[in-house]
């Protein structure tokens, strides 16, 4: 059984990744295991379960440094230039959920947020022939979303959001950590559970824009300073500053307060933590 | 050699670069050292490693439901692919 790799270049899958490997039974050498995600990973995972003829680790995976080899996507990218159409889905779809993620970073709101990821995709194959293959396609198809997204969110403001100011996010001084109780790790396993997910996603919307776009395209989509730089239109220097001030307000929205208390973001104190 | 001390609000200013692995090493040492002496600084380097955590974890946001045979009929029917 043959599993072509991906990216799997963020530390804390690859740890996830690796705790999988350990546990497999029968570590053959003779498969490749090339996982692009967690999930995918737990995917394989899970339908390998009990089986023993699966596995291998490809040296570069366990060395941390297995990277998305471009050449399946630029041959791809080749051929749908050429004509073969129907190959687009096929490049897109390891994409779908960061396109998404993307454009729902700059909206929060999940219907217009698949619009704009369709745009996005839509924007991709019309313009795929522009795609300049020395960047990353996967980079270039989250900065078309997040531009639909933009556009939308201009678009649809004086109908349906709030007045955003897309600078106003307060970037001059120091931002000081409103709690300073001390917060055990999560289990991993609570991510299983809704009600955490559905906190994440109220702290995260709490942030001011210019912040929450920078913690998902850095922390959530993984990409390096450069690339969220590059993806937002910012400097790397804003790129640095935003994220600080991101991760510290969620922080503060997610902390356990006063005896242990939960703050889920909305000025209430929830006296029992979800996981 | 004396580690020069450095304050919490320092530690806060930089912390997200210490999580991220890009302080240089001197400035590391200092914030390391700062937090073997304070609680707080470490709670706060604890939290937002969590955060880090959190939000990196492909379970925290999901597609939605039907998204992908949506996106297939838009293509289908504007493209013919």
């Amino acid at each position: 059984m043959i599993f072509l790799a991906e990216t799997f270049c963020d530390p804390w899958n690859l740890r996830r990744g690796l705790g999988f490997l350990a546990k497999l039974r029968d570590k053959t050498r003779e498969n490749i295991l090339w996982a692009s995600t967690l999930v995918n990973l737990e995917r394989v995972g899970g339908a390998l379960e009990g089986q023993v003829e699966l596995s291998t680790i490809s040296t570069s995976l366990a060395e941390g440094r297995v990277t998305r080899t471009l050449d399946k996507e630029i041959a791809l990218i080749d051929r749908i230039c050429a004509g073969e159409k129907q190959l687009f889905y096929e490049l897109i779809q390891p994409y779908e959920r960061s396109v998404f993620i993307a454009a729902n970073a700059v909206v929060q709101n999940e219907a217009d947020a698949e619009e704009a990821a369709q745009e996005a995709f839509l924007k991709a194959f019309t313009h795929l022939s522009s795609f300049r293959k020395e960047s990353k396609f996967s980079t270039w198809l989250i900065q078309i979303a997040v531009n639909e997204a933009r556009m939308k969110r201009r678009k649809d403001r004086k109908t349906r959001y709030d007045s955003i100011d897309e600078h106003g996010g307060d970037e001059e001084g120091d931002y000081a950590p409103k709690d300073f109780a001390d917060w055990r790790e999560i289990p991993s396993e609570a991510l299983q559970r809704k009600e955490l997910r559905r906190v994440l996603q109220k702290a995260m919307a709490s942030l001011h824009p210019i912040y929450r776009e920078v913690l998902v395209m850095r922390d959530v989509q993984h990409l390096t300073i450069s690339e969220t730089a590059d993806t937002l239109q910012i400097s790397e220097s804003a790129v640095k500053t935003r994220l600080l001030r991101a991760r510290l307000q969620m922080r503060d929205a997610l902390a356990p307060g006063i005896d242990g208390a939960w703050n889920i973001g909305d000025g209430n104190w929830k006296k029992v933590r979800p996981w | 050699m004396a580690v020069i001390e450095i304050s919490c609000v320092e530690v806060w200013r930089e912390i997200s670069n210490y999580v991220d692995d890009s302080v240089d090493p001197e400035l590391r040492r200092r914030m390391e050292e700062h937090f073997k002496g304070c609680e707080h600084c470490t709670a706060v380097l604890d939290g937002t490693r969590n955060v880090v955590r959190l939000v990196g974890d492909n379970r925290s946001f999901d597609l939605l439901a039907g998204f992908s045979d949506r996106l297939k009929k838009r293509l289908q029917e504007k493209f013919g692919i």
